[in-house]
């Protein structure tokens, strides 16, 4: 393992010291936790958001902390869910009175670590509502299994809650929206090489020289199939194909797209990928109304990417436009 | 064994906590082939955790200390496995609470026990989740009148092999869907060595 690292079992505080460092006007850390605020939470009459998971997916989800977005991000260890008690701080901080809205990515270890925190916040007298972000298109979706995971559309609904709760949507209206966003955003990821949990000191799994793992998770489980890796064209063709598969986008309708880097793949080739899946939308007569390409919900070092569409209409369009200004996102 | 003591739960811990260090490689292994990599870490991070909250408490109540086990894998763990463990260890402290814990008493801690991880987790059993390893103790206990070291061992041992047979349905390794199938599953692993830990204080103590 090479990392510029100190101690394997340091990397999360040694992050979110440098995280604070960098912008100290923006974000604090809640001392002795491992939870990111904005820096003047709780914000009045506004409904708090908090999400999180585990660390690696940089700038997810401290990144997305700051107006119009998020109020706290809770960061795990790497890749493993944050645990109750430190979300339960989170919640305690931002709630100003008017709730707190949970935006939670669909593992096991981070719903139930939410749910737990959501009781303890519950017990004190804090109203909690959550979403759980399915939008992994990879994987098989079924109501007897843990479902589809939640991937990089996941921060389209930190941008559009986040506007919706900044504008002074009540706890209901914000949990309407992101549910919305829910059910509008698709992704899908793909890799072509593996990453290294610090901790663990070896890659989670291998690839050839000339292969790819198309549909693979952003914690390195493993996707749907592997198979000799094919040109930026055929893989954009691929994921905005199985995204297009599983929801309905009708010619004419708007659509804001993104490109998401896992980690270690360059901006270039992002563009390369996002300009054939412009292609194929404009053929299909979808229009693209927003782009968004670089790295938003990595996972360590890992090359590859993931696209993600999200059907808009009229209100998301507006919250997509609103304000926002985090370290990792601005409009 | 009659009375299973507050020594008999440090020693349970103990144990426990020097299985998951040895094969912290091991449970990492195994999730990093249909989970996510962390369970070795997660479950070496939790049980260090416990040892130092435990070391040198005179706990008068076997109930006392599987409480701040509870309240140390739930906050030092994370992950799938942190809260499902937590609120395994706050069941039996909370069914243990108040009264000698006999064999029956056990038995029902158990029982709760796997009652709580199934609603927090959503999972039954034959899922390829740890609730199998629970599952096949909790029937072992039922079975057997006294404290038995080598019933819960045996019960524990073959539900933790036949994991890998298993499709998961629960938890990360059902996103692979059959190709779970061939892979042991790495909470069931670290499930066996808990109850392989009891096995042998019950048998030490016996
Ligand atoms: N719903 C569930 N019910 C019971 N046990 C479960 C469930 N989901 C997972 N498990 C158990 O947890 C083990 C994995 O624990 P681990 O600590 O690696 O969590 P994780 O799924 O990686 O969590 P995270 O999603 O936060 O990374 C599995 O091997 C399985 O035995
Ligand atoms: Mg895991």
């Amino acid at each position: 393992m090479k990392k510029i690292i100190n101690d394997p079992n340091q990397v999360v505080q040694d992050m979110i010291k440098g995280l604070v460092a960098a912008y100290p006007n923006s974000v604090k850390q809640l001392p002795g936790t491992t939870v990111i605020t904005g820096f003047d939470v709780p914000v009045d009459n506004k409904v708090g958001l908090v999400s999180g998971g585990g660390s690696g997916h940089e700038p997810a989800h401290a990144g997305f902390v700051g107006k119009g977005l998020l109020d706290a991000a809770v960061a795990g260890e790497v890749f493993t869910s944050p645990t109750p008690d430190q979300v339960f701080e989170a919640i305690k901080a931002v709630d100003s009175g008017s709730g707190v809205f949970l935006i939670i990515k669909n593992y096991t270890g981070d719903v139930l670590n939410f749910e737990m925190a959501a009781e303890l916040a519950e017990a004190e007298g804090i109203q909690v509502e959550k979403v759980v972000v399915n939008d992994d298109v990879a994987v098989e979706d079924s109501s007897f299994t843990t479902g589809r995971r939640g991937i990089a559309g996941t921060v389209f609904v930190h941008k559009i809650a986040g506007a919706m709760a900044e504008k002074g949507g009540s706890l209901n209206e914000v949990k309407a929206v992101a549910e919305k966003v829910v059910n509008n955003v698709r992704s899908m990821g793909m890799a072509i090489s593996p990453c290294t949990v610090p901790a663990a000191g070896n890659p989670s799994f291998e690839l050839a020289d000339d292969e790819m793992e198309v549909g693979m998770g952003i914690h390195g489980e493993p996707g749907i199939e592997r198979t000799k890796i094919t040109s930026a064209d055929e893989i954009a063709t691929e994921l905005t194909g199985k995204i297009l598969e599983d929801i309905e986008i009708n010619r004419n309708d708007e659509v804001a797209v993104m490109v998401n880097g896992l980690g270690s793949t360059p901006e270039m080739e992002l563009f390369i990928l996002n300009g054939k899946v412009h292609d194929i939308l404009t053929e299909k007569g979808i229009n693209v109304y927003k782009t968004f390409v670089g790295e938003y919900m990595t996972s360590l070092e890992m090359a590859g990417c993931s696209v993600t569409l999200l059907k808009l209409d009229e209100e998301l369009k507006e919250l997509l436009n609103a304000e926002s200004n985090g370290p990792a996102f601005h409009s | 064994m009659d009375i299973f003591q507050v020594g008999h739960a440090l020693e349970w811990m103990a144990k426990t906590n020097e299985k998951v260090q040895d094969n912290k490689e091991y449970l990492t292994s195994l999730d990093q082939a249909i989970g996510d990599g962390d369970h070795g870490i997660n479950m070496a991070r939790g049980f260090e955790e416990v040892m130092k909250k435990i070391n040198g408490v005179a706990y008068q109540h076997v109930a006392d200390v599987m409480k701040d086990v509870a309240m140390t894998l739930m906050s030092k763990v994370g992950g799938a496995a942190g809260p499902l463990y937590g609120t395994a260890f706050l069941k039996l402290s909370m069914t243990f609470k108040g009264s000698e814990v006999d064999n029956a008493s056990f038995s029902k801690g158990i029982e709760d026990a796997l009652n709580g991880v199934k609603q927090r987790g959503k999972a039954d059993v034959g899922e390829k989740t740890l609730v199998d390893v629970w599952t096949a103790v909790a029937n072992a206990f039922r079975e057997n009148k006294g404290f038995g070291g080598e019933v819960i061992l045996q019960a524990a041992k073959s539900a933790m092999e036949d994991s890998k047979d298993i499709k998961a349905t629960k938890g990360r390794a059902a996103y692979l869907g059959d190709r779970s199938i061939g892979h042991l599953d790495p909470g069931s692993v670290s499930s066996f060595y808990l109850f392989e830990s009891l096995a042998e204080v019950i048998n030490e103590g016996a």
